[in-house]
């Protein structure tokens, strides 16, 4: 007899996925659902999309939700916590959006303290337009726009976003997972919580950095992306907790 | 009835001030008024200036090329602003700060504001020096109103400054 | 305080006017010279239960008020000339999203930097969709400080009715002078409830997720939502056309403009009809529906009309102008640039030069 032990969350509408097989986005997608669930607070989260891959994050959570333009997340979360203090209010972002054309509103809104909840989607390419290049591309990675490999002469070094927010004392709590087996997806989904809990208890803001697969870019099939974040990827952006 | 002025001198002087006083009491005597700052990068030295118009009409556009009365508190503002009176109006020199000899076919007073504000105990009140002077040569709103307008627009932390203001007020009316 | 006179900038009288509209989230950066209307803010919000952020930009800005209006709140956010520019990417997305706001434009003179003096040279931006897409801003010109005081009630009732972001368009000589204004009774802002804002993010108690999006996938789903928007604005058009005439009933030559232009070009009339020249003016007050209405009738009844366009641009609103006389009758142009105020002297000079 097979027993089920896990049901699907209430905060997850049940519909067929449009990520590519192997993406990262939907395990995302499902802990945010099951920890907002567990915490009961499904009827309070106001959550904010990215422009991106996982622009239409809204057609599978079943709460409230807003879009934001690319990179400005963090303010619309900003004045939606600060005029409803209340909800639970927390934004879903890629590497692009918060750590390239939209580091300046990360950079503030942490520095602000401001008490949300970011969840941090890291996969080292641009998924949505076709594969360029990231500010979280590793060196001598291929992509649309480094085609030889990323060149630190050229391109610069892969940035440790998370690292740098550390630094800034409004900042609570940051954690780095990654999602590339069944193990690290238990610590994953425990920090997502840790995340959450902190904005209930009005901690300030904090940050999980999820380190996530993007076969189709990476130009592998999903198991050897799973490989490829395991032997390669972990070692630039080394897992656990960094504030 | 329409007078137009302009109130030159360096920032710090509080030629602002005294343009926004003088705004405030003839908007309480019933006159329609408005009042225009040179709202450049200058806030501590250079010059700095104020338009302000009293009519007893609509006030079309707030600017004024040429003034019925032009006040100037320091030398700078001479060479800035001299040419901005009319020639039947008022011309007001703080000569204090200015040695320059004006020519001018307005009608010009000069006297030492700055020393007289010195003399009363604070530099800054050559603004108020200045203004009732003005209203010594032109009675444009009551020097009773104004006073009382001094005492209404100073917040609770300059209360104390209000005596030596209106002091200073009467003694530009003297001059 | 009520029916009492007070001496107040534009811009503070801007800020108090949206405080009295029961504005309750202002965020904004510091540019010349509209900075007397986040500073009042940052005085006055908190202290009458609203909130206040000054930002890290002006994208930032545009973005919060972006979220505030997303639950809900009247919201509103400041600027002068170049930080609009920065501000066209979030206007977009408001008027895509139907969601109500009012952006302030203290204009300066441009392009580029420019300088901090006054100009109108940013009507086109205003009233053509700045950002990108098929898109209107409803614009409101004020030509005092009283009625920039007025306005901002009536800027977000309109926000409101129809969910769709307000531009207001000053200069920086309206909002760094003086006048004296009668405000309402200045009172802490009531928290307006979203009962009437069904579609306000508030968390989903009680009720099926709401989402605020302006992305549509599809094709028809996008041109459908643009279709909605395009019926919005006919009705706009329709309904809310605004301007003050003067003397329009016989005058034989008609000035047009808006602002403190209007003001000044008001001064040229009184003036040139001291001296018996039937001359009128049009001070269109929503720029955007621009109050074509009242162009069509006058050339209807008079073909021997011209129209002379005044504005502190090389000419913007005179498109507007000459798209509702369409061609009926001439329509004139004068203007200066760079921080120049047209005087009213200028002005009779060239309207004496139209005979």
């Amino acid at each position: 007899m097979i027993k089920k032990i896990n049901n699907h969350p209430k905060s997850l509408r049940k519909i067929p996925t449009h990520y590519c097989a192997g993406c990262g986005h939907g395990l995302a997608h499902r802990l945010i659902a099951e920890v907002v669930d567990e915490l009961g607070i499904r009827e309070k989260v106001i959550a904010i999309a990215p422009v991106g891959c996982a622009v239409v994050a809204y057609d599978y959570w079943d709460f409230d939700c807003s879009e934001a333009a690319h990179g400005r997340a963090l303010a619309v979360a900003t004045a939606i916590k600060r005029v409803r203090p209340d909800n639970i209010v927390f934004t879903y972002q890629g590497d692009g959006d918060l750590a390239a054309i939209g580091t300046n509103e990360t950079i503030h809104a942490a520095n602000r303290g401001e008490n949300l909840t970011v969840i941090f989607i890291n996969n080292a390419v641009y998924g949505m337009t076709g594969g360029q290049m990231a500010p979280t591309t590793l060196l001598q990675q291929k992509t649309a726009t480094t085609p030889k490999g990323r060149d630190q002469k050229l391109h610069g070094y892969p940035l440790k976003i998370s690292e740098i927010l550390a630094l800034l004392p409004g900042v609570k709590y940051i954690e780095r997972v990654s999602l590339h087996s069944p193990q690290e997806i238990t610590k994953a989904k425990r920090a997502i919580k840790q995340a959450f809990t902190n904005q209930i208890e009005g901690l300030g803001f904090s940050l999980v950095e999820v380190l996530s697969s993007c076969p189709t870019y990476w130009g592998l099939s999903p198991n050897q992306a799973l490989s490829w974040m395991r032997e390669v990827m972990v070692k630039e952006f080394p897992l656990g907790r960094i504030k | 009835m329409i007078e137009k002025i302009i109130i030159a001198g360096s920032g710090g002087q509080g030629i602002m001030l005294a343009g926004k006083i003088l705004a405030e009491t003839a908007m309480q005597e019933g006159r329609a008024v408005t009042w225009l700052p040179a709202y450049g990068p200058e806030v501590r030295g250079g010059t700095s200036h104020c338009m302000l118009i009293i009519s007893d009409q609509e006030i079309s556009s707030p600017c004024v090329d040429k003034a019925d009365t032009l006040i100037i508190m320091n030398g700078p503002s001479v060479v800035k602003f001299k040419g901005r009176v009319k020639n039947n109006g008022l011309l007001i020199i703080n000569s204090s700060l200015s040695s320059a000899n004006i020519k001018s076919q307005a009608k010009i007073v000069k006297q030492p504001f700055t020393d007289m504000a010195i003399a009363l105990g604070n530099i800054k009140v050559a603004n108020m020096i200045a203004l009732g002077c003005y209203l010594a040569n032109k009675k444009i709103v009551a020097a009773k109103n104004l006073s009382r307008v001094i005492q209404k627009i100073a917040p609770e932390d300059k209360k104390a400054l209000i005596k030596i203001n209106q002091e200073a007020l009467e003694k530009g009316l003297k001059v | 305080m009520a029916n009492k006179k007070i001496l107040i900038s534009g811009n503070e009288a801007i800020a108090e006017g949206a405080l009295a509209a029961g504005c309750s989230f202002y965020a904004g950066y510091p540019i010349t010279p509209q900075n007397e209307i986040i500073a009042y803010m940052a005085s006055q919000m908190p202290e009458r239960g609203g909130v206040f952020v000054q930002a890290e930009s002006e994208l930032a800005a545009i973005n919060m008020v972006f979220g505030a209006s997303a639950t809900g709140a009247r919201a509103m956010t400041s600027s002068s000339s170049p930080g609009i520019s920065l501000k066209q990417e979030g206007i977009s997305y408001l008027a895509g999203a139907q969601l109500p706001a009012v952006i302030v434009n203290i204009m300066r003179a441009g392009p580029g930097l420019g300088n901090i003096w006054p100009a109108q040279s940013d009507y086109f931006q205003a009233t053509r969709s700045g950002g990108h897409g098929d898109y209107h801003c409803i614009v409101l010109a004020f030509a005092s400080v009283q009625e920039a005081y007025d306005m901002m009630q009536l800027a977000f009732d309109l926000a409101d009715k129809y969910r769709n972001p307000v531009i207001i368009l000053g200069d920086g000589l309206l909002g760094q002078m003086m006048e004296p204004i009668v405000a309402k009774r200045i009172s802490p802002i009531v928290y307006r409830s979203n009962k009437q804002k069904k579609w306000a993010l508030t968390g989903c108690k009680g009720r099926k997720p709401n989402i605020i999006r302006s992305l549509y996938m599809s094709q028809d789903a996008l041109e459908k939502s643009n279709f909605s928007l395009q019926a919005k604005y006919q009705k706009i058009k329709k309904s809310e056309e605004r301007y003050e005439g003067w003397f329009l009933d016989d005058a034989k030559i008609i000035l047009v403009a808006h602002g403190s232009m209007a003001r000044i070009a008001k001064g040229a009339v009184k003036a040139l009809r001291d001296k018996g020249k039937r001359i009128g003016l049009i001070r269109p007050i929503t720029l955007w529906p621009f109050p074509a209405k009242i162009f069509r009738q006058l050339v209807m009844e008079n073909k021997k009309l011209t129209f002379l366009a005044v504005e502190m641009s090389f000419g913007q609103m005179v498109e507007d102008v000459r798209l509702s006389v369409n061609g009926k009758v001439p329509v004139k142009f004068f203007g200066r640039s760079g921080g120049a105020v047209l005087t009213a002297e200028e002005i009779i000079r060239e309207v004496n030069k139209l005979e």
